[in-house]
């Protein structure tokens, strides 16, 4: 779901853009404090793996496709400030050098995808650990949950930023429509590979999945 | 931290970045190369025309591809490491600088 340059007008990206760089800032100074000598590398391979696996586009209906956003999963294993920065560094080298998403479009992406689709994981993930279990298996299903949610509701941003400012002559309210119902049946592909790589994650490093660790109020130290 | 405790968390990170490379250089050849959910809708609802070439279009990695390559496989595979390894660079420097103020 990257937004090319021309669907959306300038004065609007330019707007959108502006958020986007505050979100930013915010996430810069506040990512500090959830990165130390384990997570900062976890965060830029967060980034890495988000990157490779966005090339990996799934079919989800007639003739359309959809790729993973990865809000969820890193906001899951780094923590929703890390995870903001994981995004936009993606987001920047695909539209840099892959001409993946525009240049006048990139803060619009940003919003969507490194602000809306975390922001919306973040609270997801904290509502359904709520819920479920306090057992380690919960986690990759709560998750799942919140990377579900997450695909339509920055559909529904996009959908928003064609409202006010799309180039395009159809309609806002068919538009949202057909992003929204899209995105449902993305976010089911979304889901599954959030779950899946943490699952994997957490069977092997539990230590290192911020959505678990964070879990606990006390470390606990084991003695060797 | 203790020393082997060390190295088997060198091994997660490198397993990590390993697996990323194997999914950007060779299983991303095998991706859907149908139109994402965006550019479906764009195209379904007649706005698709009013996209513009973005400034980087001829990038020599545009639309992960190696430009004048072409063996498909290779084409592809081959920008996707060099993705991989870009974003690795540039994620690992700012979370470093990051931390390192903390």
């Amino acid at each position: 779901m990257h937004i090319p340059d021309g669907f959306i007008d300038l004065p609007t990206s330019a707007s959108v853009g502006l958020l986007a760089i505050s979100g930013t800032a915010v996430a810069l100074k506040k990512a500090r404090t959830e990165l130390d000598d384990r997570t900062a590398p976890m965060a830029g391979l967060t980034a890495v793996f988000i990157f490779a696996v966005q090339m990996l586009n799934f079919p989800v209906a007639a003739g359309t496709s959809g790729h993973l956003l990865g809000g969820a999963l890193a906001t899951v294993l780094v923590g929703p400030w890390a995870a903001s920065l994981a995004v936009t560094v993606v987001l920047g080298v695909q539209a840099l050098l892959f001409a993946d998403g525009g240049l006048t479009a990139l803060g619009l992406n940003i919003f969507n995808l490194s602000i809306v689709a975390v922001l919306v994981s973040h609270i997801c993930f904290k509502l359904a650990k709520r819920v479920l279990p306090k057992i380690r298996s919960s986690i990759p299903l709560a998750a799942a949950f919140a990377a579900f949610i997450s695909v339509p509701v920055s559909a529904a941003s996009f959908a928003l930023q064609y409202a006010i400012g799309g180039t395009g002559t159809a309609p806002a309210g068919t538009v949202f429509a057909a992003m929204f119902s899209t995105h449902v049946l993305i976010g089911i592909g979304e889901a599954l590979i959030t779950m899946l790589t943490i699952s994997a994650i957490i069977s092997t490093r539990a230590d290192l999945v911020y959505g678990w660790k964070n879990n606990k109020v006390t470390l606990e130290v084991k003695k060797a | 931290m203790t020393e082997k405790a060390e190295k088997s968390l060198k091994k997660f990170y490198v397993g990590f970045f390993v697996v990323a490379m194997a999914l950007a250089g060779v299983v991303s050849y095998y991706a859907s190369s149908h139109p994402d959910g965006l550019e479906k809708v764009a195209e379904n609802e007649g706005f698709l025309e009013t996209a513009k070439n973005s400034a980087v279009s001829g990038s020599p990695l545009a639309d992960y591809g190696i430009a004048g390559l072409d063996n498909e496989r290779l084409s592809v595979g081959l920008s996707g490491i060099v993705g991989v390894v870009i974003t690795a660079l540039v994620g690992m420097l700012l979370f470093k600088f990051l931390k390192k103020k903390s």
